[in-house]
């Protein structure tokens, strides 16, 4: 401290105490020493050391998302930065509150292709919601407060700080942080318009076959937003489908809750949506996993859309009756509005509505065939969710046929409970976001549901859950292929399996104690059980490796390029329902 | 995505004149795929340090207004106005246009010149340097009009609006 000024690094780390910031997830390098030092000098923000600055980023997702908390990053320049880069995309397709600090080399070198620079302004622009270059230490706390605040409010997001190292160094006065955060340009709406919401609530109390479809901008929205919802879904008595950014957003153990919709949802949510009158979507963006094939999605509904971010309004559907707002606040205004009016349903009509769906949910898509010697994937989360049942757990997933697999057999009565990668698909997202989690909540049981290939993409956190002890359990649905790409091999390239094979996979086992954590396999479905029950007993990371049928699909599956009638329901209907050329040329 | 009429608009944008805000622009149109017709900028205001972007863009109406609602969602964008929908608007362009020659070619391009409004404001035995300003169509024509007559180079800075009337953006 020199005149009663402050570091570049000091202001830094005050500014992130202010902001609330417990933890950051990074990895040193040469430009950002300086706060490394910094960081040593004092206790009240901790680091968590990862193994990749990929990791570092889905960590801090992680802890984001299961805390409602921003996630912090902390990256050196050039390859540290440019790791973060897939991680930062995850955060901003999903809507996750991040600040990524990347060290940059000093300002005067800034353009010389100086050792380990990138130009990570450039980089990230269009993997952000915004990001700052730190050319003077005077503007260094303005800019981090304005950092936090952009990655938190309105649709939250990836921020990127990047400071040069003489920044770092540069000396500053420090002033505490001003009562109220407001920005000049930057002001996102939380108020839905007071005619929009009546005119909403009034088309949905006129409605025959009406259905809620909500997303992760429920959960984004805060607690109170799943609290909302749910008590305004039970009032009106309305089914409701989740997004897989919004599961645990309405009790999924209700009888309200029609499961998942999308591609390889339920065929009573897909089958709702297709003939409901009345869509109310809150928080959810239209996706193309969600509507299939958009001219046949939903053709005999009203659409009524609450979403914080105005550019996802008639993105990709148009709808009748958009609200810009907070799903929180804009819930509030309609039940208000509801309970003023003194709205029912029709009785009658939803009766009729339930009768349907009932009988949709007849057909119970998500049956599989059981066999006595073979582990089914869906039968060892079947398991695991009831060995989990009224568990403080967290569920994190990988990418692939295991994702939509858990998400349609694990069941989430609660928000933040459930982290996967939904917009990006980043396969190696959940073993560094359930070591997140694990960093949150140490004392509740954390599992990342994974594939054996996905799992293999961020292996190297295993290092890092081994030295914080963070008791993770990685629970590998092995069935030697990337599932997915082979189904897909299997449904549209006549079953000719290029490179989806996993050969030469290590020894889970070997490689988990190697890494001081303990392995497990059940090869039977007799042993599922006790390598959940052990799994759960061990207060060291787990990796359970599940032997599960290779040759197994993933359905329901709704086509890439089909409507949400044209459900395949299981292997008999694939031959014959053959996929467009169309639909072919989609992802 | 029903409606595929391509339509025109002229979309005029206020941002804070900081580092990169070109940048996040011009990369949200080429990561999204809209088309850029033209684009001006300069700064407005030095004291807010305000720049203004003036962009002409085509698409579907659906298109159009996910431009408008992608470009609102800049931060450091502080208003998106999109003249060609807002009413009328004045739309100017201006043009340096370079023609060589001499003889009967050199004194018929003076003479469209004046026709045309366009000032000279270079002059070499041998050259002119022409400025014009106008709609993009008048500019389109005097360049056709000089291509004959010895056109040797253009610059263009593509078109600046403001809408009509009293109200401001």
């Amino acid at each position: 401290m020199a005149n009663g000024k402050l570091t570049g690094s000091e202001i830094l780390l005050k500014v992130l105490t202010e902001e609330g910031t417990e933890v950051v997830f990074g990895y040193p390098g040469g430009a950002v020493l300086p706060i490394y030092d910094a960081l040593f000098k004092q206790k009240a923000v901790r680091h968590v050391l990862v193994r990749q600055e990929g990791g570092a980023v889905h960590a801090a997702e992680g802890y984001a998302r299961s805390t409602g908390k921003v996630g912090v990053v902390l990256v050196t320049s050039g390859p540290g930065a440019t790791n973060a880069v897939t991680g930062l995309t995850d955060a901003l397709m999903d809507s996750i509150p991040i600040v990524c600090l990347t060290g940059q080399v000093p300002t005067h070198l800034i353009g010389n292709d100086a050792f380990q620079e990138a130009d990570t302004t450039g980089i990230t622009r269009p993997c952000t919601k915004h990001n700052y270059l730190v050319k003077d230490v005077n503007d260094l706390a303005r800019v981090l407060r304005e950092a936090f605040y952009v990655a938190r409010s309105g649709r939250p997001g990836p921020v990127v700080i990047d400071l040069p190292k003489d920044v770092l160094q540069g000396l500053a006065a420090y002033a505490p942080a001003p009562k109220k955060q407001e920005h000049k340009s930057y002001n996102p709406q939380m108020r839905g318009d007071t005619d929009a919401v009546n005119r909403a609530v009034d088309l949905l109390a006129t409605a025959k076959r009406p259905i809620f479809y909500t997303g992760g901008g429920v959960i984004n929205s805060g607690p109170r937003a799943s609290k909302l919802l749910t008590e305004f879904v039970r009032k009106t008595g309305v089914p409701i489908t989740n997004t897989l950014m919004g599961l645990g957003a309405y009790p999924a153990s209700d009888r309200q809750f029609v499961g998942m919709l999308g591609m390889h949802g339920t065929y009573e949510a897909n089958l709702a949506m297709y003939n409901c009158d009345v869509m109310v979507c809150v928080g959810a963006r239209f996706d193309d996993r969600v509507t299939g094939k958009i001219a046949e999605f939903a053709p005999k509904s009203k659409k009524i859309h609450i979403d914080i971010d105005p550019s996802s309004i008639n993105k990709n559907v148009l709808v009748d009756i958009p609200i810009v707002g907070d799903c929180a606040t804009v819930l509030a205004q309609m039940m208000k509005r509801w309970d003023e009016k003194k709205y029912k349903t029709d009785a009658k009509a939803l009766a009729k509505w339930w009768k349907d769906i009932d009988g949709w949910r007849g057909r119970n898509c998500l049956a599989y065939e059981k066999t006595g010697k073979i582990i089914k994937p869906q039968y060892a989360l079947e398991r695991l969710q009831a060995l989990t049942e009224g568990k403080d757990v967290y569920f994190t997933t990988e990418v692939g046929q295991h994702q939509m697999w858990a998400a349609q057999f694990l069941k989430f009565n609660k928000p933040n409970r459930w982290l996967t990668s939904g917009g990006l698909g980043t396969m190696g997202y959940g073993l560094p976001a359930a070591i997140g989690v694990q960093v949150a909540h140490p004392k509740s049981l954390v599992v990342d549901v994974a594939g054996e290939a996905s799992i293999l993409m961020n292996i190297q956190e295993l290092s890092t859950a081994a030295q914080y002890r963070l008791p993770v359990k990685i629970f590998i649905l092995n069935n030697q292929y990337m599932g997915m790409v082979r189904q897909w091999q299997e449904l549209l390239h006549g079953g000719r399996y290029s490179e989806s094979y996993m050969a030469s996979l290590p020894d889970f086992v070997k490689l988990a104690d190697s890494f001081q954590g303990v392995g497990l396999i059940a090869e039977k479905p007799s042993e599922v059980d006790d390598v959940i029950r052990e799994m759960m007993k061990i207060d060291r990371f787990v990796i359970a490796d599940i032997r599960v049928d290779q040759s197994e699909n993933c359905f329901p599956m709704i086509p890439s390029g089909a409507a949400h009638y044209e459900m395949l329901l299981g292997p008999a209907d694939k031959a014959a329902k053959p996929i467009s050329e169309e639909g072919m040329v989609l992802v | 995505m029903s409606d595929k009429s391509i339509e025109r608009h002229v979309i005029a944008v206020l941002v804070d004149n900081e580092a990169g805000v070109l940048a996040r622009v011009i990369g949200l149109f080429s990561g999204r795929g809209y088309n850029i017709e033209s684009l001006t900028v300069a700064e407005v205001d030095a004291q807010k340090s305000l720049s203004r972007i003036t962009i002409v863009t085509s698409g579907t109406p659906q298109i159009v207004e996910q431009i408008k609602a992608q470009l609102n969602r800049l931060v450091p964008v502080h208003r998106v106005s999109d003249l060609t929908e807002e009413g009328a608007h004045v739309a100017r362009e201006l043009a340096l246009v370079k023609v060589r020659g001499s003889g009967e070619k050199r004194v018929e391009s003076l003479r469209i010149a004046d026709i045309f409004r366009a000032g000279v404001v270079d002059s070499t035995a041998r050259s002119f340097v022409f400025e014009i300003t106008g709609s993009t169509e008048k500019i389109d024509a005097f360049v056709r009009l000089m291509e004959p007559l010895g056109l040797v180079d253009i610059s263009r800075t593509g078109i600046v609006a403001i809408a009509r009337g009293e109200k401001p953006i």
